[in-house]
């Protein structure tokens, strides 16, 4: 079985793994960070998205092999010092979630979307959201959860 | 997925020798359309030749013409200004393409290479009239996409970079299958040097001009000339969410809305 | 008592965990030493299984074990039940065919479970699957519900002649006849309610494991009622005695009803760990789902109204056939009928009505409960109907609804229900005004100019919730009671455990169930902790579905009486005083008319040191328990109001504008309770527009097998809702709460199919409302006028 090596979280990890090992499962199996979810097998549901060198990717339809060498982050690694990052918090202010499941991925995409899009306005946030299915909240509060998170951060950078 | 060996070849020769000597190899770019699909256990390829490792990335505008590195991600053609300034229907086409995530990962070459008929990118390619540079040859569009899923690459041959003339003006218009969000229909509209141009994406085999389209827009190029065109549903896909008339029925009204942004 | 925690938007206390990627759902859980499985499914929707070849596959790498139907039977392990009788109009029970946990020597639908693989990995053992050897004899196949009963169509189970399982019906039939013939004014409408598929986010799991040591098993599994499905596994699949099945179901991403129903996959991984001698570890791939998880709906109905000159409602008929799949799922015969039936009256006066219902097996998954199960089918026919009859009669479906409101409580329907209270006029005025449908003719000219088609559709609903007075339930067939078990156990230290029978799985109950007790003790949210879904830890409930939250709450609430009650007696001996004269304020017993007192940690801190009170009066310690069993359902009711706005040219509607006031009487957590709305209405607007679980009529193939087929709703497919409140307390219960999960689902479909059916002016449209099939209609209509 082929090796691989990488950062997840700024932690150096390294394991053995079948080619056709997909990167969630090395995540969730090998280092046993089950935050990031497996909701579907098509690509869509987003339940899975990481940060690959910094780009929020699925992590579902990449091979563990492909991200050697990779800078990964996951759910688990946005808490920086026992804080919470600013999306994690506005999802619970906002009543973001209901059964947590999609959570992981929909916090992901929200901090990349933030990175990315200075000024986010709603219509803009429900088209970045195509890849992340949620079948709890109805989607309201997680839009007003990143409109209120983008708005925060852009108020610390300023 | 069924097992396969992986390889990760640093460069264009180590990936053609690569795949000479695997029997069944297929060539891996961003795996955004391969990965699903091995995971659905229906290809079983011996052999996977990732071609992330390969320095096929890039956006040169020059000389009328916009230059992409085959391995260049969607996200990066989205949000290029080069692109956007040049070709601002080709950004827009890119910044559609499936989700953030998959834009992310999903590259020009790949996407052109598999000719998914649902796909945005062979619109573009198309409708321009791009330039298909490969390890052993450049392509024109017209002779690129040869059928579903088919296009005139030759075994082990490899997409290097797609050469887009700028045009005079291009719009691409597409409406997504409710489900998917692929293509149902996608029009690519372009005025360009050597006429206009119309390509269609989604609503048949593989992507296709549509000449009397052409013609009408060459006359007068206007949405009118184009809202009165009645596309045959004879060579449209056919399923749950559109039936061939409904898919001819939207080429037109797509036709149209494009036209309808730059006329 | 302090309630002042109690109705405010407290966030929730379980999200801490699940935002920081630390929820524990049951793939998350890895026991030492498991295995991986892996189920092999029918390919076909019918046939015979002439043999299984399972040789090369035990051959393969990794593989651990491999069973199939005929392990089962030597195990005599009993089949899958469905646990509510109900019963014909010709007094033969439900005819129920057998449903095995792997299949014996036929197969009835694509997805039906042959045979388990068990491996190293789970690669490994889908690897080895596909080296099994199944000789398959195809039958003919009947998906379609409308011909499941047609002489000649192929037959699932020799129990029941021509699929049908029974033909019910409630109601008076001789009064709805007399009610006909005497009509100024009838309508009639054709509906169908779409398949749905549930689509939970988290996919159902399982994790079985034996210990030999003790002779017990554990099963980790997605469920919505741990409890229920001990009992079923224990006392009708016979796996192990009651009190040797731990069932814990942890975190659970989702269910919608979907996680209520005990499923094969979870049974044969807890009989399968006993015989590998390892823990079995499942976890469904989303294609799975789709094919096994039970479907929803699936109705064809066709309705008809009865009028008097002066537009009062004096009749409804109302005849359905009922898709229920290949084998009969948990509680799949109560939802198309005493769920369905029992609300078809609405919110108005209707002296006769009259239903009938054929419930038929196909060659599909089983048809059960989904988000409403039952109502929503119902309100999407009166809500039709009534707004039809409007039309037809050229009167403002307003006016027409507020001339047949009931407003007189209690009342009786003609179909069991008797509701309690209401105030179906504020609901609908609140709406109005929210959605600002005094303006809507000026937005729909607006719209006309650029050339976009624009609808308003109402949606006045009722359900039926917190089920359900068990002897009422008994009555109409129910194999169990559907009271709930609460358990409060207080700490020398002061803070509070609750054990609930009520599952969370996205409600928060962990917060607002906690908001209760705080409230109700005055001490601080953060001193108590909600424990559920752990049969080792809760000694027993009948879980979540039915909006049935409030019965475990007053269950809570009256657990919480006792422990006050004991609470002022050792406050009592402590103070000095008589128990008669302790008043319990604040979180603090008082001796009433003096500065004397105690805080409640102080009380129970003496309730364990027990040195103040005669023990032999006074049990030592402060845990109290209560079942609840509730006297009547819960009645939500409310508006809907939905506009939507067409493109003719491509067919795609979209919602501009969707209001929804609920009547949900007190409520705990209003920020959850909007929550609950959101994706109820997300839910609705889905099955409207969206969603559709379609098999192919010929092959029986599953064509909606995936998010490439299957529309999910995303964000941007659906608008901001505005939400609006009124309140009626329910009688029923102390708190006055009537439950507020499935309203959105229940009440949005017919809002939506309302507003589609006025923008386009026609009468009959069957949802889902798609692109194609709205632009269909239009160019039909366009055709017939030229």
């Amino acid at each position: 079985m082929p090796s691989v090596a990488m950062t997840v979280n700024g932690k150096a990890v390294s394991g053995e793994v079948e080619t056709r090992t997909l990167l969630v499962h090395f995540l969730r199996e090998n280092l046993r960070l089950t935050g990031t979810h497996v909701g579907c097998d098509t690509s869509q549901c987003g339940a899975c998205v990481v940060h690959v060198n910094g780009k929020a990717v699925k992590s579902c339809t990449m091979l563990a092999v492909q991200a050697e060498g990779a800078q990964v982050t996951t759910v688990e690694g946005l808490t920086q010092d026992g804080k919470l990052h600013p999306v994690q918090a506005a999802f619970k202010e906002h009543h973001g979630l209901q059964c947590g499941f999609c959570t992981p991925g929909m916090i992901m995409t929200a901090v990349d979307m933030i990175r990315r899009i200075p000024d986010l306005d709603e219509k803009t946030i429900r088209a970045e959201l195509e890849g992340n299915l949620c079948r709890c909240t109805g989607y309201q509060n997680i839009v007003k959860a990143i409109e209120a998170a983008s708005k925060e951060m852009k108020g610390a950078r300023a | 997925m069924y097992q396969f060996q992986y390889f990760r070849p640093k460069s264009l020769d180590e990936a053609r020798k690569l795949y000479e000597n695997n029997g069944d190899a297929k060539f891996l770019a961003g795996g955004q359309t391969l990965i699903p699909t091995l995971k659905q256990r229906l290809a079983q390829p011996t052999a996977l030749i990732d071609l992330g490792g390969i320095a096929m990335s890039g956006i040169k505008v020059a000389g009328g013409v916009v230059t992409i590195g085959a391995g260049t991600k969607h996200f990066d053609v989205a949000s290029s200004a080069d692109v956007k300034g040049a070709i601002p229907a080709l950004s827009h086409l890119a910044s559609h393409i499936g989700d953030p995530a998959v834009r992310h990962m999903g590259t020009l070459g790949g996407s052109i290479a598999n000719n998914d008929p649902a796909a945005d990118y062979p619109a573009a390619v198309l409708g321009l009239g791009a330039t298909i540079k490969t390890t052993s040859r450049t392509i024109s569009a017209d002779d690129f996409f040869t059928g579903m899923f088919e296009t005139a690459l030759e075994e082990g041959e490899i997409i290097t970079e797609v050469s887009f003339p700028v045009p005079e003006k291009a719009a691409y218009m597409k409406f997504p299958n409710p489900a998917s969000r692929y293509a149902m229909v996608g029009v690519f509209v372009a005025k360009t040097k050597g006429g206009v141009r119309v390509a269609v994406t989604g609503a048949a085999s593989s992507v296709f001009r549509e000449s009397a389209m052409e013609a009408a827009l060459t006359k007068s190029f206007t949405p009118d000339a184009v809202a009165g065109i009645k596309v045959s549903p004879g060579n449209m896909n056919s399923d749950l969410h559109g039936t061939a008339e409904y898919r001819a029925h939207l080429v037109t009204v797509m036709a149209k809305r494009a036209v309808a942004t730059i006329a | 008592m302090t309630a002042s925690i109690i109705g405010t938007s407290v966030r929730r206390k379980e999200d801490h965990r699940f935002i920081t990627g630390q929820g524990r759902y049951t793939d998350d859980i890895n026991r030492p030493g498991q295995a991986h499985a892996y189920f092999l499914r029918s390919p076909h929707a019918h046939a015979k299984i002439k043999s299984i070849d399972t040789a090369a596959a035990k051959a393969a790498k990794g593989v651990v074990g491999i069973f199939t139907g005929a392990d089962i039977a030597a195990d005599k392990l009993g089949p899958l039940t469905c646990g509510w009788m109900v019963t014909s109009k010709d007094g033969s029970p439900m005819k129920m065919g057998a449903h095995p946990v792997l299949a014996g020597d036929r197969v009835r639908y694509v997805g039906d479970h042959i045979a388990i693989v068990i491996a190293e990995t789970h690669a490994q053992a889908k690897d080895a699957a596909e080296l099994i050897a199944v000789d398959y004899e195809e039958l003919p196949a009947v998906v379609d519900p409308a011909h499941a009963a047609d002489a000649g169509a192929a037959q699932l189970h020799p129990e029941a002649p021509r699929n049908t399982i029974y033909q019910w019906e409630l109601g008076n039939k001789p009064e709805t006849e007399a009610a006909f013939k005497k009509a100024a004014t009838k309508v009639s409408l054709n509906l169908t309610n779409n398949r749905l598929i549930p689509n939970a986010m988290e996919p159902r799991a399982a994790i079985g494991e034996y210990d030999d040591g003790t002779g017990g098993y554990t099963l980790y599994v997605t469920s919505q009622n741990p409890h229920v499905a001990r009992l079923v596994i224990s006392a009708f699949i016979g796996l192990a005695p009651e009190h040797k099945l731990r069932v814990v179901a942890p975190d659970v991403g989702g269910g919608f009803g979907s996680k209520i129903f005990i499923y094969a996959e979870e049974v044969v991984c807890t009989w399968a760990a006993k015989k590998v001698k390892r823990p079995v570890k499942w976890a469904a791939e989303r294609s799975e789902s789709f094919l096994s998880d039970a479907h929803g709906r699936d109705h064809i109905t066709h309705a008809e109204l009865a009028l008097d000159a002066d537009a009062r409602i004096l009749g409804l008929h109302v005849k359905t056939t009922a898709n229920l799949g290949a084998y009969m799922s948990t509680f799949s015969s109560s939802v198309p009928t005493y769920l369905y039936g029992t609300l078809l009256s609405g919110q108005y006066n209707i002296p006769a009505i009259h239903v009938e219902v054929d419930a038929v097996y196909t060659n599909t998954a089983p048809v059960d409960a989904y988000r409403g199960a039952g109502r929503p089918e119902a309100t999407f026919v009166i809500e039709r109907i009534v707004e039809e009859a409007a039309r037809q009669l050229k009167l403002d479906p307003v006016e027409f609804r507020r001339k047949n409101f009931v407003r007189t409580f209690p009342h009786q329907t003609p179909v069991i229900m008797a509701y309690d209270i209401g105030d179906y006029d504020a609901s609908l005025d609140a709406a109005m005004k929210l959605a600002n449908a005094k303006d809507f003719p000026a937005r729909r000219a607006e719209a006309k100019a650029r050339g976009k088609l624009r609808g308003l559709g109402y949606s006045t609903y009722i359900e039926a919730c917190g089920l359900a007075p068990s002897a009422a339930v008994g009555s109409l067939g129910a194999g169990v009671g559907l009271w709930e078990s609460a358990e409060v156990r207080v700490t020398p230290t002061g803070s509070v455990e609750v054990f609930t029978g009520a599952h969370s799985h996205g409600q928060g109950h962990e917060t607002t169930f906690a908001q209760v007790v705080a409230g109700r003790l005055g001490i601080p949210l953060e001193n108590v902790e909600i424990i559920h879904g752990d049969t080792n830890s809760v000694q027993f409930g009948m879980g979540t579905y039915g909006s049935r939250a409030a019965v475990g709450l007053t269950a809570v609430s009256r657990a919480l009486d006792k422990i006050e009650a004991k609470a002022k007696k050792i406050a009592a001996h402590v103070l000095e005083a008589s128990a008669a004269d302790i008043v319990f304020e604040n979180g603090e017993f008082k001796v009433a008319g003096t500065d004397r007192k105690l805080a409640f940690h102080e009380v129970a801190l003496n309730a364990y040191v027990a040195h103040k009170f005669p023990t032999s009066e006074i049990e030592p310690g402060l845990k109290e328990g209560a079942f609840h069993d509730p006297t009547n359902f819960t009645f939500p009711a409310g508006c809907h109001i939905c506009e939507v706005e067409i493109d003719p040219e491509t067919g795609v509607t979209k919602v501009v504008n969707f209001t929804a006031v609920d009547d949900f009487g007190n409520v705990i957590n209003p920020m959850v309770v909007e929550g609950q709305v959101h994706g109820g209405v997300a839910q609705g607007i889905g099955q409207a527009l969206l969603e559709h679980g379609v098999y192919d009529k010929e092959s029986g193939q599953l064509i909606t097998g995936s998010y490439m087929d299957y529309t999910m709703p995303r964000a941007d497919d659906l608008p901001t809702y505005k939400l609006g409140f009124t309140v009626t307390p329910c009688p029923s219960n102390p708190l006055g709460m009537k439950g507020c999960g499935e309203a959105g689902a229940i009440a949005s479909p017919a809002a939506v199919i309302n507003a589609v059916t006025d923008a386009l002016g026609v009468k009959e449209f069957d949802m889902p409302a798609t692109p194609q099939r709205v632009w269909a209609t239009i160019n039909r209509n366009r055709a017939a006028a030229e």
